[in-house]
């Protein structure tokens, strides 16, 4: 392939592209995202690629791995087109009937649909799906339509539209007026106006530095996993625009070393734009430089703060510097730099192509545009949701996420990551953008949604987070460090039915420290989970401290299991699986635990068929 | 010449200085525990911690001090209730982590912090950095560094073996603000008493308690004041033996 020498050369490459296709030519596209690959989506490909070859199809029907497509939950997921027919589960052994059905005139298959759980009707189309329906996918939308690993895709959808278009009709300035008139805010957490962070770091003298920070820490966060491996361009794109608006000849996307797909395929996409003359020391004929390099991140959360992030780029300890100054002012090298979450540089293509007036139009009145969540947890239709800000949670967990497993009642919703806060389900109608999650007591995150339903003791889920944060400080600021360290120690007191009400108190004085104390957000937040499940769950705490209760029975030490001597047949199953040997009483006979052994592990509940087994708390739990 | 205003007056002071020197410098005392005039500011005791709002920023915020820059507008506050209340849970924290170190207990006697809410933890090390930082750019051996994350952060030689860059100089020991001998002063039932023995830094390596990164020397062998079987004598009269542990 030449490389593309002009603006115009592009247009017309890009209108070869497309008259070479045919628009009716039938294609099957299967999400070979993580989640799809985990539930089998190769096994499908192969299957189907020896189902094409077999009836001698190949030639005729093109097969596809696309990026995620963010319904997760009914992985592996595969559509059909031109028509747009949307399988779900589908598994090897359907691959007959589904080239079956694409070479008799689609016909779709029935039992590949997915069905509406409220209905009971089958769907066609994805955007039917209720999980789709209220969805805006803006970043997400060419996901299912293109190979991650090939240009000439993501050319075919419209890329590098964006960057032709900044290439021949506009200045940097205008650039970042455009970016600062879309009101687009950083998707990394903090939402910091980006036009202002551009233009700061523009202020300051070159050489600058780009940075696509794509270290993604959370515990069940994807979104970054499944952008910079369904869309790679997309990102990319964003920072050539990112480079030319601040005059940066050198840029690098920091990955973490677990997504070694999304390593794969953004290396691919710099090399393929290399090739096209999109990179590289001439881009486009127009004499812009930019070189993007991919670092792989070692594996530490707070490396996903960004002066902990330019640390690790330099080779240093991944330890958060205190600021002023900040990285647009004084970055990478000790130059002006721009960090922004891949979301954040994926955004800047849409804003140019679609005007940052249309961008602007979609959210609410300071959280503009659309914000992608992974939404995990006790939800039905687990996946990656892009919504348009100020869409509420009840929308967001009901109409989106199909609702609550098992018929189980909502309790709370953990957004932003693990330091993000517990929101009751009492405040199920709050809209969700910036500001409204922080006075809430949490925060927008990078955008990790974990969904609690009754069964979940919000004193254990404290105690959890605040586990891996005290494990994920860097320890450099003392009360960051000893924060995490103390708070766990209280709270594991309290799930263990040893705390005093005077630990409350402790708690949001410690909390309060940590927020106004800590030299860096991790620290800064790293009490949310804590302060939030205080304020809205303060009577789990003292049911907790008071009764030694735990009212959603988790807390082994303060649980107790016993038979239920009306329901129990006498099976022995649970005297079998019980380790401790702690269940007494002959087969056919009534059996008992003898809560002196019973170590609360669960197995004995998993096993009774009558369903005996009963969990208790609250009584006198005797101690072992 | 940046112009700021500290509690409510207003200074001019060189550019590059940071609030922590420009309050120093006109007698506003800010604590801490990390800082030390020869070397760079490390943010990590955040004792320092001042209210501070630059120019159009709506909120103020607690930033460190010692590594504040002074810039024009700047509007800080080294006293506020805010400031106080940090400063005074943080002491409360460092009280429980290092209850024996002089400095600490100087701390919290001068900010009014009378009952310390955690379990004393007798650490012999809250990571000030100072020492490290003493090594690197002062003696300019680099022979001490932290190693581990989190709660393994720790100080730490090369492989746990003394450097070759190491020259035996004894900085990191005098710097250190807390390995200094466990105050067993004159009420035992407190540790805030205050009451402390002020004892010059020693050396601890062969007793393991306390960090000391040089090889046993002479005076200690024959006085160490930790080893068990020498008696020593507080300042209260009060006989105890060093080995002891609170």
């Amino acid at each position: 392939m030449p490389r593309l020498m002009s603006v115009e050369e592009l247009e017309s490459f890009r209108a070869e592209l497309r008259a070479a296709r045919d628009p009716k030519r039938p294609c099957l596209t299967v999400c070979a995202g993580s989640g799809c690959t985990a539930a089998g989506a190769h096994d499908v490909l192969a299957g189907l690629r020896k189902m094409l070859e077999k009836h001698g199809l190949q030639d005729a029907i093109d097969l596809k791995s696309t990026g995620c497509h963010g319904f997760c939950e009914r992985g592996p997921l595969m559509i059909v087109w031109p028509e747009g027919t949307f399988y779900n589960q589908v598994v090897a052994s359907d691959a007959s009937a589904i080239v079956a059905s694409v070479s008799n005139g689609h016909v779709p298959v029935e039992k590949l649909l997915y069905r509406d759980p409220v209905s009971g009707k089958r769907v066609i189309h994805e955007e039917e799906v209720p999980f789709y329906a209220r969805q805006q996918r803006v970043l997400f939308g060419n996901n299912g339509k293109i190979d991650p690993k090939d240009i000439k895709d993501y050319l075919h959808v419209g890329g590098y539209a964006a960057l032709a278009r900044v290439l021949s009709s506009m200045s940097p300035e205008q650039i970042v007026d455009a970016v600062t008139r879309s009101g687009l805010r950083g998707r990394g957490g903090a939402g910091f106006p980006t036009g202002v962070k551009w233009k700061v770091c523009r202020e300051n003298p070159a050489p600058r530095y780009l940075i696509c920070n794509g270290d993604e820490g959370d515990p069940g966060a994807f979104m970054d996993r499944s952008l910079l491996e369904g869309n790679p361009h997309s990102v990319v794109e964003g920072m050539i625009i990112g480079a030319f608006a601040l005059g940066a000849q050198e840029a690098y996307v920091y990955v973490r070393a677990e997504y070694p797909l999304a390593c794969e395929h953004v290396r691919a996409a710099i090399d393929q734009a290399e090739e096209y003359g999109l990179l590289g020391d001439d881009i486009l004929g127009t004499g812009l430089k930019l070189r993007i390099h991919v670092v792989k991140g070692a594996g530490a959360f707070v490396c996903g703060e960004e002066t902990a992030l330019i640390a690790s780029l330099e080779g240093r300890v991944g330890e958060p510097h205190p600021r002023p100054p900040y990285p647009a002012q004084k970055g990478l090298w000790g130059r002006p730099t721009v960090i922004n979450n891949v979301k954040t540089w994926a955004s800047v293509p849409v804003i140019i192509n679609r005007g940052p007036e249309w961008y602007a139009g979609i959210g609410t009145e300071k959280s503009k545009g659309t914000m992608v969540f992974s939404l995990v947890g006790k939800i039905n239709n687990t996946g990656l949701v892009e919504v348009p800000m100020g869409i509420t949670l009840r929308e967001m967990i009901y109409d989106i996420g199909g609702g609550i497993p098992g018929g189980k009642a909502l309790k709370a919703i953990q957004i932003g990551g693990p330091s993000g806060g517990c929101i009751p389900a009492k405040l199920i109608d709050l809209p969700i953008d910036y500001e409204r999650l922080t006075e809430a007591g949490s925060m927008m995150g990078s955008g990790g949604m974990v969904v609690m339903d009754e069964t979940t003791c919000m004193v254990d889920i404290a105690r959890y987070f605040m586990e891996f944060l005290e494990d994920e400080s860097c320890g450099q600021c003392f009360p960051c460090r000893k924060g995490t360290q103390r708070m766990r120690q209280i709270l594991a007191r309290i799930c263990a039915g040893n705390g005093t009400e005077d630990d409350l108190p402790l708690l949001e004085d410690l909390g309060w420290l940590m927020k106004q104390a800590s030299l860096c957000a991790l620290g800064q937040t790293a009490a949310n989970p804590v302060l939030t499940t205080l304020r809205y769950f303060r009577d789990e705490y003292l049911a907790h401290i008071r009764e030694r209760r735990c009212p959603a029975k988790v807390c082994r030490e303060l649980i107790f299991y016993e038979i239920e001597p009306t329901l129990c047949d006498g099976c022995h199953a649970c005297v079998h699986v019980c380790a401790g040997q702690g269940i007494l009483g002959e087969k056919g006979q009534v059996h008992t635990i003898d809560r002196a052994k019973c170590t609360r592990c669960g197995a004995c509940l998993e096993v009774c068929q009558p369903k005996a087994v009963r969990v208790g708390t609250g009584e006198l739990v005797c101690q072992n | 010449m940046p112009k700021l205003t500290i509690n409510g007056i207003e200074v001019l002071v060189e550019k590059g200085t940071t609030v922590l020197e420009a309050a120093r410098f006109f007698g506003i005392p800010i604590p801490t525990l990390c800082h030390d005039d020869g070397l760079a500011p490390a943010s990590a005791c955040r004792l320092c911690v001042v209210e501070a709002r630059r120019g159009l920023e709506a909120k103020s915020k607690l930033l460190a001090a010692c590594s504040l820059p002074a810039e024009d507008g700047l509007v800080v506050h080294t006293n506020s209730a805010r400031v106080q209340r940090a400063r005074q849970l943080l002491i409360e924290l460092y009280v429980a982590t290092c209850p024996s170190s002089k400095r600490i207990q100087d701390l919290a006697s001068a900010y009014g912090v009378h009952e310390c809410r955690y379990e004393a933890e007798h650490e012999t090390c809250i990571q000030c950095g100072l020492c490290v930082r003493m090594c690197e750019q002062q003696m300019m051996a680099g022979a001490i560094g932290f190693a581990g994350r989190g709660a393994d952060r720790h100080v730490s030689r090369p492989f746990d073996k003394t450097s070759e860059r190491c020259r035996q100089c004894g900085a990191c020991l005098y710097v250190c603000p807390v390995c200094e001998l466990r105050c067993a002063g004159p009420a035992a039932e407190s540790t805030l008493c205050n009451g402390c023995l002020n004892f010059a830094p020693v050396c601890f390596q062969s007793y393991n308690d306390a960090m000391c990164f040089l090889d046993p020397c002479h005076a200690c062998e024959l006085a160490g004041p930790l080893r068990p079987d020498v008696k020593i004598k507080t300042r209260a009269n009060a006989t105890v033996l060093s080995g002891e542990k609170q």
